[in-house]
């Protein structure tokens, strides 16, 4: 027996089964979060859906949701560029950077640049919009006014989900098995080569995953581009052109939306979560398999 | 960590060829852009910001609607939202952390189910929490553009971080401990808060401090639901400014509001930074003592 001040054993059963039920209760609430907010954005979107068919979110003539016209149809194309223009300049730095940490960097400068990505992960988005709205909008200007446009949005979030991409990709590359690595060595392969041939494909599929994890983090991320696209509703033609994403958007407009307005914005904002679920499922079957 | 990377970067053979001294340099190339970008929003932050500061901008509350003075009523507001979040987030957030790593098997449905839900959340991007935020704790239970509806509403959004930070911790402690809790004749809630969660405590606090730096970050979620309102919040039903939203408002809204906004940023990065790398070592140093210790 133990003889102690505080009674550590807690003998009695009914304690421990009042503990697991609250614990149980925790992890319920914790899980039901999702569902709740689910629920909310359908009760607030559930009038206007009611009232209009679905489809006349994307063949409306316009966005003018004060006299009925609610097309977000050039606010989601002004998501998918951003978001892609961003996947598509992060995926290679994100990549390059992991194999920096993994295989090319000297075990301190490694660690060194690790830190770093993981504090550029943390800097806040209303900080890198406004580094990029006093520094990147001023410099696009001079090449191409009016500065505020698609490249710069394109360009804020590349930063930012980078530290996605290429932390995920780090961990994918960690769990290469050594004696492939070993293995490829001794057949007299270069470093290169057994990167390419070797550990990128072993890797893929994490790497993979975390790309589209990335790409849900853009398609959602609100401020840095509220800042710096310019915000006009349009289909972009040029990356110079000003532009506004579904989040935008929804920021923009919220603090003065009333009615079938107010639902709208809740209706957009359904489709964003949609979105990333959907990226989620995708990522997460990629990354069992 | 340390350990498996250093590793794998030794059995690599050097580069030789044209192909192999291409792509090496293009690796150093991309480390060099990014480690310039990074310094370059350092340095420019902070040669914007570091004449404005002083104990007073720190200390004042804010006039002119933010172009003078300081940021103190804004300091304030944004640690009661902080400290809100936290009170409600943590000990949901750590109990289901101890649910999922202590109670339920790793192939069950409910740890499955839990744990796939909280994955789902932190991927929900932070306007969507605004929106609900808005509509649940603004709206459907009264408590209008407060601190208090900002706070839970962060809340929320803490919830992923705290658990799978503590749930990793958790997992983390040797099973030696467990069966010699059993072996004492310990009850399994005993084991839990005499014994686990102590060993535990480093991990806790690193998630703890990842979600303080979260929570301080956060902007679009505090947009409608703890409001725009830059005075002293007399209770927690006012509204109030959180430092993330002050940068916001004075750069986008307000002409003339740089230089504050500079200052602002430069406080809210520094503060960051600490407790970011903080966290970071917290967590690595505690691995470290592990790996000794065993």
């Amino acid at each position: 027996m133990i003889w102690s001040k505080r009674n550590i054993l807690f003998p009695s059963a009914s304690v421990d089964t009042l503990i697991l039920w609250l614990l149980r209760i925790a992890s319920g609430i914790a899980a039901g979060m999702v569902l709740l907010i689910l629920f909310f954005l359908l009760a607030e979107s559930l009038p206007l859906l009611r009232e209009i068919p679905a489809v006349r979110f994307v063949t409306d003539s316009s966005w003018q949701p004060t006299e009925g016209a609610y097309n977000l149809a050039p606010m989601l194309s002004g998501t998918l560029y951003a978001a892609g223009g961003a996947l598509f300049l992060a995926t290679p730095l994100g990549i390059a950077s992991a194999l920096f940490v993994a295989y090319y960097a000297l075990p301190s400068a490694a660690r060194i640049y690790r830190r770093l990505i993981e504090l550029l992960a943390g800097i806040p988005s209303v900080v890198y919009g406004f580094w990029a709205l006093t520094t990147l909008v001023p410099l696009i200007n001079e090449l191409h006014p009016p500065g505020a446009s698609l490249l710069a949005g394109i360009l804020v979030l590349t930063l930012m989900i980078l530290p996605t991409v290429a932390l995920t990709a780090h961990a994918a590359l960690l769990a290469v098995p050594d004696e492939y690595l070993r293995g490829a060595a001794a057949l007299g392969m270069s470093r290169w080569s057994i990167i390419r041939g070797v550990v990128l494909p072993a890797a893929r599929m994490g790497v993979t995953a975390g790309i589209i994890l990335a790409a849900g983090r853009a398609i959602g991320e609100t401020m840095a581009v509220l800042m710096v696209t310019g915000n006009v509703v349009q289909h972009a033609s040029t990356v110079y052109d000003p532009i506004r994403t579904l989040a935008a958007n929804i920021a923009l407009e919220m603090p003065y939306a009333l009615g079938d307005h107010r639902a709208a914005l809740f209706v957009s904002g359904l489709m964003l979560m949609l979105l990333v679920i959907a990226l989620w499922s995708a990522a997460a079957r990629i990354g069992r398999n | 960590m340390g350990k498996a990377e250093t590793a794998s970067a030794r059995a690599m053979p050097s580069s030789n060829g044209w192909h192999d001294r291409l792509a090496e340099w293009s690796v150093y190339a991309v480390a060099l852009l990014i480690s310039a970008v990074f310094l370059w929003i350092l340095g420019d932050l902070a040669r914007g910001g570091i004449e404005h500061l002083s104990w007073s901008f720190l200390l004042d509350p804010p006039q002119n609607a933010g172009r003078g003075g300081g940021i103190g009523s804004i300091l304030v507001s944004t640690i009661l939202v902080l400290l809100i979040a936290l009170v409600v987030a943590l000990p949901l957030g750590w109990a289901a952390a101890v649910m999922l790593a202590e109670y339920v098997s790793s192939g069950s449905r409910f740890g499955y189910t839990v744990r796939n839900s909280l994955q789902i959340l932190a991927a929900v991007p932070s306007i969507v929490f605004g929106l609900f935020g808005n509509a649940f704790f603004s709206i459907y239970l009264g408590l209008g553009f407060s601190i208090l509806s900002g706070g839970l509403t962060l809340a929320c959004m803490l919830l992923p971080i705290l658990v799978s930070t503590a749930e990793a911790g958790l997992r983390a402690l040797p099973d030696t401990y467990r069966s010699s809790a059993v072996a004492l004749g310990m009850s399994r809630a005993a084991t839990v808060f005499h014994v686990l969660l102590p060993a535990a405590a480093p991990a806790l606090v690193a998630g703890l401090l990842l979600g303080i730096g979260r929570a301080m970050a956060e902007t679009a979620a505090l947009l409608f639901t703890s409001g725009y309102v830059d005075r002293m919040p007399g209770s927690l039903l006012d509204s109030g400014r959180t430092l993330a939203v002050h940068i916001f408002d004075l750069s986008m809204n307000l002409p003339g509001g740089d230089v504050a906004a500079h200052a602002s940023a430069l406080v809210l990065i520094v503060v960051l930074l600490l407790i970011n790398l903080l966290a970071m070592e917290m967590a690595t140093g505690w691995q470290r003592g592990k790996i000794v210790t065993e």
